[in-house]
């Protein structure tokens, strides 16, 4: 049996009662009761603020409502209609800067009602009753090829199927759900809830799924596009920024983030995942955060999160950023990397320029100090890799990721996307839902003429 | 300092907060703990002759509720005590001599006939009670047998049992009346015939609360039946407030002690009888959903108001409104009010908006200069108070009595003198202007 301070980087630091607790939902469901309560503090608002802040536009008040009458299931539809990945979104949408946010009790108080956990509350019952309430209508005998079977090629999927086409789903990897199943703490969709909800939207019927299929290997977006009537791609972001030191690519314990959560996901047994010591994460996005408060979950004893600008411009919210803190997670600000330590081929620390903005720009301030490490996490953005996109037309891309109209049509006549892939995204499940029932109204429009 | 003792009938107690009788004054042992409370009197729950009743042993209550499960309106379907009678009376006794300051008041019910009166009165009175009050107001069960509100509906018996027991007892009659009857004044006329020296209202109304849908039966069930209640509860304190008035201004009922019941949940509701015209109040329900601690409230809520507005005693300020209840056709048609959002205290929920837009005068803006804002248009507003009742936030909105200037609805100019429907143009009965 390991310990927080065990050296190196070791597995099984922790008791499996640890990992258990540690692993656990983060934000416990609401009783039956609490969900009530909760429910009828809802004022019905008119034009609400709430629906207006939601990138799904759910009809708030209204499955609020529903709950308070007692028709949890009714609510449930009510979010699902708007939104099919009501479930997840639930658990991982930043309502305190959506909803929330927007709601008149946080303006009247300073306490919104709780959207999030109401939203929970519904799409839970009827996730447990196991129906779909949502029917297809007749085949129009269409078909529609969906590329990434993540958030928004699931909306797509599932919107395209109710509307009565034929789609197949792609995807490269061995299991649907995209950053649901790979990305997302563990702690946020706990109990297999990626996977529930995968099952059931493909419940709807008429969605073929074709895994280990990736574009630029063994799929082709021209044959695709031949083969069928329309094509989606939500291929999400599948590289990563690079810190271009040396030694990121030889030291043992540098580590990709993304790639270690999606193994974390994965894990069917959290004490046999190794994690360090001291554990330094670079960068200030959603993944820092997630990346670092689960090492500290896992046993690290200390974890650090060292970020070159201050703390108002880190990407994870001031929620996320709070949650690191009361994890046990330090936060360093402007602070950037400029050396990997290592010995004996392992990490050993990383050296850090202190640096101040001036004059709008962000320069080193003459500072520098070394944080020892065994573990180094990267997470310094991921990217857009447009491998295998380019069939007989090429899609054209802006900033870097595949530009599309508001209906997310791209360049290219018949060929769609959403996702964290398009250009001007919001990096949000809630904002890939959108995208893809956008984009499966704008097909079905398309296809049918209507 | 407020004094807050009550004289009723001569019936002293030290708070006008009774218990109505009710399953909170069944016995012994409730009744001491009111009184510890701090209960200033009881009436006790209603006797009858004979065998003792039998209550069903399924659920007797039902209820209506409010936002998180806050009790607005009760039912019930319990009848008079199911104790035998000797039992109660030697209780009454036993509380009446324990507790000499508390007003002690026996409620009785017995078929409509002389001697069953004369009989259970002289059994009353040898428990040294202040008073008994006539229960000619129970909806359910009772009046299946020609009691309660079966005789509370005829006002020719109310004043042959209430002048029954005037000449057979020296001791205060109060009579309670059903509200379940077309015009409260004709049972109120009724009992002040026949000698009663009050009237208390109101007793319960009849009522079904709600359907079990899996069971299609009323609710509560009674295995698979149900029946119709008696309602109460904060619920009905509107249909009592308006009944204690009506007896307060009748010409041949005004001055006929009252004593009221109906949704007393709070010194407000107490305080509103009482500026009605009421002596003082019985409370039932507000226990039952709260239990007796609530009295505490009632009495420092009513003697900070009394100290506020300077009223010695509750007599002080008796009846002060009733002069202000008219009918309809007196009130002041030229008097305008405008509805007037403070904008810093709105939090924009648009409840205004929408429920004017749909169900009024489409009189509230939703947005102003392409913002969200909701603003009076005073020119569509007339003032009928919905937006400041619906508004969620207190105060926020308001109605504003308009003095100066012309309404831009009507045309016409603020600050006209009064003018009533009796006198408009438009009446084709209207006298000319005196």
């Amino acid at each position: 049996m390991g310990s927080t301070r065990a050296e190196g980087i070791q597995a099984g630091r922790l008791t499996p009662a640890d990992y258990d607790a540690n692993f656990s939902d983060i934000h416990a469901p609401l009783s039956r009761h609490e969900a009530f309560v909760e429910s009828e503090r809802c004022y019905f608002c008119h034009d609400a603020p709430c629906q207006t802040a939601c990138p799904t536009s759910i009809d708030i008040p209204l499955f609020i409502r529903e709950i308070a009458s007692g028709n949890d299931l009714g609510a449930a539809e009510t979010i699902l209609s708007a939104n099919i990945l009501g479930g997840m979104c639930a658990r991982v949408c930043p309502t305190e800067t959506l909803c929330e946010e927007a709601c008149v009790r946080e303006h009247a108080e300073g306490k919104p009602v709780k959207i999030g956990l109401l939203q929970r509350h519904a799409t839970d019952r009827l996730m447990e009753s196991g129906k779909q309430p949502f029917k297809r209508v007749t085949s129009t005998g269409k078909k529609v090829a969906v590329v990434g079977g993540g958030p928004a090629g699931l909306s797509c999927a599932h919107k395209l199927a109710e509307l009565g086409h034929e789609v197949t789903i792609y995807e490269a990897k061995e299991k649907l759900g995209g950053l649901n199943e790979f990305g997302i703490a563990a702690y946020k969709a706990t109990e297999n809830f990626a996977q529930r909800e995968v099952d059931f939207i493909l419940s709807i019927g008429g969605i073929t799924v074709k895994a280990g299929h990736a574009l630029g290997h063994n799929l082709d977006i021209a044959k695709l596009r031949q083969s069928y009537d329309a094509v989606f791609v939500g291929t999400g972001l599948a590289g990563v920024n690079k810190l271009g030191l040396s030694g990121e690519d030889t030291l043992s314990g540098v580590v990709d983030a993304v790639k270690y959560i999606a193994e974390l996901r994965q894990a069917k047994d959290l004490s046999k995942l190794p994690v360090g010591r001291n554990v330094v994460v670079i960068g200030g996005g959603m993944t820092a955060v997630d990346v670092a408060v689960q090492s500290k979950k896992l046993g690290a004893e200390s974890v650090t999160i060292v970020y070159r600008r201050g703390q108002d411009e880190m990407k994870a919210s001031a929620y996320e950023q709070h949650l690191a803190q009361t994890s046990g997670v330090t936060i360093r600000t402007f602070a950037q990397p400029v050396s990997l330590v290592g010995a004996n081929g392992k990490v050993t620390g990383v050296t850090f320029d202190e640096t101040e903005v001036k004059g709008g720009k962000l320069t080193a301030s003459g500072g520098q100090y070394t944080l020892p490490a065994d573990m180094v996490f990267t997470a310094i953005g991921q990217i857009f890799v447009p491998d295998g996109l380019n069939g007989a037309d090429a899609l054209a891309l802006e900033n870097g990721r595949i530009m599309v109209d508001a209906e997310r049509r791209t360049s290219v006549k018949h060929i769609w996307a959403g996702g964290d892939c398009i250009a001007g995204g919001q990096d949000l499940t809630v904002a890939a839902v959108e995208d893809g029932k956008q984009a499966a109204l704008s097909i079905h429009h398309t296809l049918m003429g209507a | 300092m407020a004094d807050l003792r009550n004289n009723f009938l001569g019936i002293k107690s030290p708070n006008p907060f009774w218990l109505a009788s009710a399953p909170p004054t069944d016995r012994l042992v409730n009744v001491t703990r009111a009184f510890k409370a701090g209960w200033g009197g009881v009436v006790w729950k209603t006797l009858g002759d004979g065998d003792p009743i039998v209550n069903v042993s399924g659920p007797r209550y039902g209820a209506i509720h409010g936002s998180d499960r806050r009790l607005i309106g009760l039912n019930n379907i319990e009848l008079i005590t199911d104790r035998p009678l000797e039992i109660n009376l030697q209780e009454i006794k036993q509380v009446k001599r324990d507790w000499p300051d508390r007003a002690m008041v026996v409620s009785l019910m017995v078929p409509c006939e002389e001697p069953n009166w004369k009989a259970i009165l002289k059994r009353v009175e040898e428990t040294e009670c202040d008073g008994v009050e006539l229960n000619f107001g129970c909806p359910h069960g009772m009046s299946e047998r020609g009691m309660g509100a079966a005789v509370g509906q005829v006002p020719e018996y109310i004043e042959m049992v209430a002048r029954w027991c005037k000449t057979h007892t020296n001791m205060p009659v109060i009579v309670k009346l059903t509200p379940n009857i077309t015009d409260i004044r004709f049972p109120a006329r009724a009992a002040k015939k026949g000698g009663a020296d009050a009237v208390s209202l109101i007793n319960t109304i009849s009522s079904i609360m709600s359907v079990d849908l899996d069971q299609m039966s009323p609710w509560p069930v009674v295995d698979g039946q149900g029946t119709h209640g008696g309602y109460c509860g904060p619920a009905v304190k509107p249909i009592a407030l308006n009944m204690v008035a009506e007896i307060g201004r009748d010409a041949e009922t005004r001055g006929l002690p009252i004593s009221a019941i109906g949704g007393v949940t709070t010194w407000k509701d107490a305080a509103d009888f009482i500026a009605m015209g009421a002596g003082n109040v019985q409370v039932c329900t507000a226990a039952m959903t709260y239990g007796f601690k609530i009295v505490e409230e009632m009495i420092s809520g009513l003697s900070k108001f009394m100290d506020e507005k300077g009223y010695q005693t509750t007599e002080d300020f008796r009846g002060l409104a009733l002069p202000k209840v008219t009918d309809w056709q007196y009130l002041n048609l030229n008097y305008v009010v405008k509805a007037s959002i403070d904008q810093d205290l709105c939090i924009s929920c648009g409840r205004c908006h929408q429920v004017c837009e749909d169900t009024s005068h489409q009189a509230i803006t939703n947005m102003v200069d392409g913002k969200r804002k909701f603003v009076v248009k005073d020119e569509e507003c007339v003032g009928c108070n919905l937006c400041a009742i619906t508004c969620p936030v207190q105060d926020c909105i308001t109605m504003v009595p308009q003095t100066k200037g012309t309404d831009p609805r009507t045309g016409f100019e603020y600050g006209r003198s009064y003018a009533n429907w009796t006198t408009h143009p438009n009446n084709p009965g209207a006298k000319a202007a005196e």
